[in-house]
C-alpha cells in the first residue's frame, strides 16, 4: 500500500500561484470591463436581449474569481497551520 | 545597568509583541525581545544591492522581501476581486433599470403642436415621454417632422438644431447627427438621438412613441 503526503506549499510556490491567478483575474476583469460597456451600449440603445445573459456571465466571472480567492485564503491557512506546529 | 537602577534593555511597552500587536505590517517583529533578523535576510532589496551595501537603517531594520512581495500580490488580488465584485454590480444595476423601464409600459400620447405653430426650418421643445426628457420637433418641409430627444447621447448635454446645416449640433464635445435622421455624422456620440414617433392627427402633431436605436 502506498501513501503520499500532502506538504503545504513553500512559500516561493505560493507566490507563483497568486501571480498566475493575478494574471487570470485580470484578463477577467478586462472581459467584465467590455461585457459592461457593451450591455450599457445595447441597453441604451433600447436593446434589452443582453441585460440578463450579461449578468449572468459577470456574477459567473465574480464566482470564479471569490473562488480564487478562497482557495488562496485556504492555502494561507495550511501554511499557518503549519507554522503552529 | 542605568544610573536610575532600571535596566535599559527592559521592554518600554509590555504590551509590545503580545499577541495581536506584533508589528504592523507583519513583516518584522516590533517587540526588543524577540530576536531580529539576520543582516542574510535582506534577500534582494529594491535596489538590488548586496545586504553589506544597504543603508545602515535597512541593515538594522531588515525586510523580509519575498515575504512583502507576497502580501503585496495577495492583497492586489483582493482588491482585483472587489473590482470584479463592482462590475457585476453594474450589471445588476442596469437590469434593475431595465426592469423598471419595462414596468413604466407605454408612453402616453401628448399633442406637440399645431402644425402651423412651428415655420419650415423651425423647431419646437418639448417634454416627452415626462419632464425630465427634453425633446425637440423640427420641421424639414412643409408636411414633414421629425423629433428626437435632445440629449446628446455622448454626455447628455443639449443639442442644438441646425437646418441649415442639416444636422443636430452639440457644443459640449462638437457632436454632429443628422438633422432628419438622428444619427451620429461627427464626434465622440456613437449612438442617435432617441426618435420621438410622431403622429399626425389633423391640424395637430402628436407624440406617441420613443425609440431608441443603437444604429
Amino acid at each position: 500500500m502506498t501513501g503520499s503526503v500532502r506538504r503545504p506549499f513553500s512559500r516561493d510556490q505560493r507566490t507563483t500561484i497568486v501571480n498566475g491567478m493575478l494574471v487570470f483575474v485580470l484578463i477577467v476583469i478586462v472581459l467584465q470591463l467590455w461585457l459592461l460597456t457593451a450591455t450599457m451600449h445595447a441597453w441604451l440603445g433600447g436593446d434589452e436581449s443582453i441585460v440578463w445573459p450579461g449578468l449572468t456571465v459577470s456574477a459567473g466571472a465574480l464566482a470564479l474569481t471569490v473562488g480564487l480567492l478562497v482557495y488562496l485564503r485556504r492555502l494561507d491557512r495550511n501554511r499557518t497551520r503549519r507554522d503552529d506546529v | 545597568m542605568a544610573a536610575d537602577g532600571r535596566d535599559p534593555r527592559a521592554p518600554i511597552d509590555p504590551a509590545i509583541g503580545s499577541p495581536g500587536r506584533e508589528g504592523l505590517a507583519g513583516t518584522a517583529p516590533a517587540s526588543f525581545r524577540a530576536p531580529s533578523f539576520e543582516r542574510d535576510q535582506i534577500t534582494i532589496a529594491p535596489d538590488f544591492a548586496p545586504a553589506d551595501a544597504q543603508p545602515a537603517w535597512r541593515q538594522d531594520f531588515p525586510i523580509d522581501w519575498p515575504q512583502d512581495l507576497y502580501v503585496e500580490r495577495r492583497d492586489f488580488l483582493k482588491f482585483l476581486v472587489l473590482t470584479s465584485a463592482a462590475f457585476t454590480a453594474g450589471q445588476a444595476w442596469i437590469a434593475i433599470q431595465n426592469w423598471n423601464r419595462r414596468r413604466s409600459g407605454r408612453p402616453p400620447v401628448l399633442r406637440v403642436a399645431a402644425i402651423d405653430a412651428v415655420p419650415i426650418g423651425g423647431s419646437l421643445v418639448f417634454r416627452y415621454p415626462d419632464e425630465h426628457e427634453p425633446c425637440l420637433l423640427v420641421r424639414l418641409t412643409a408636411g414633414d417632422f421629425v423629433a428626437f430627444n435632445q440629449k446628446c447621447t455622448h454626455l447628455s448635454c443639449a443639442v442644438i438644431p441646425r437646418p441649415e446645416e442639416g444636422s443636430f449640433f452639440c457644443p459640449c464635445h462638437e457632436g454632429r447627427f443628422d438633422l432628419r435622421t438622428g444619427v451620429p455624422i461627427a464626434g465622440p456620440p456613437k449612438r442617435p438621438l432617441t426618435r420621438i414617433v410622431l403622429e399626425r392627427r389633423g391640424a395637430e402633431i402628436f407624440a406617441v412613441g420613443v425609440e431608441e436605436r443603437t444604429t
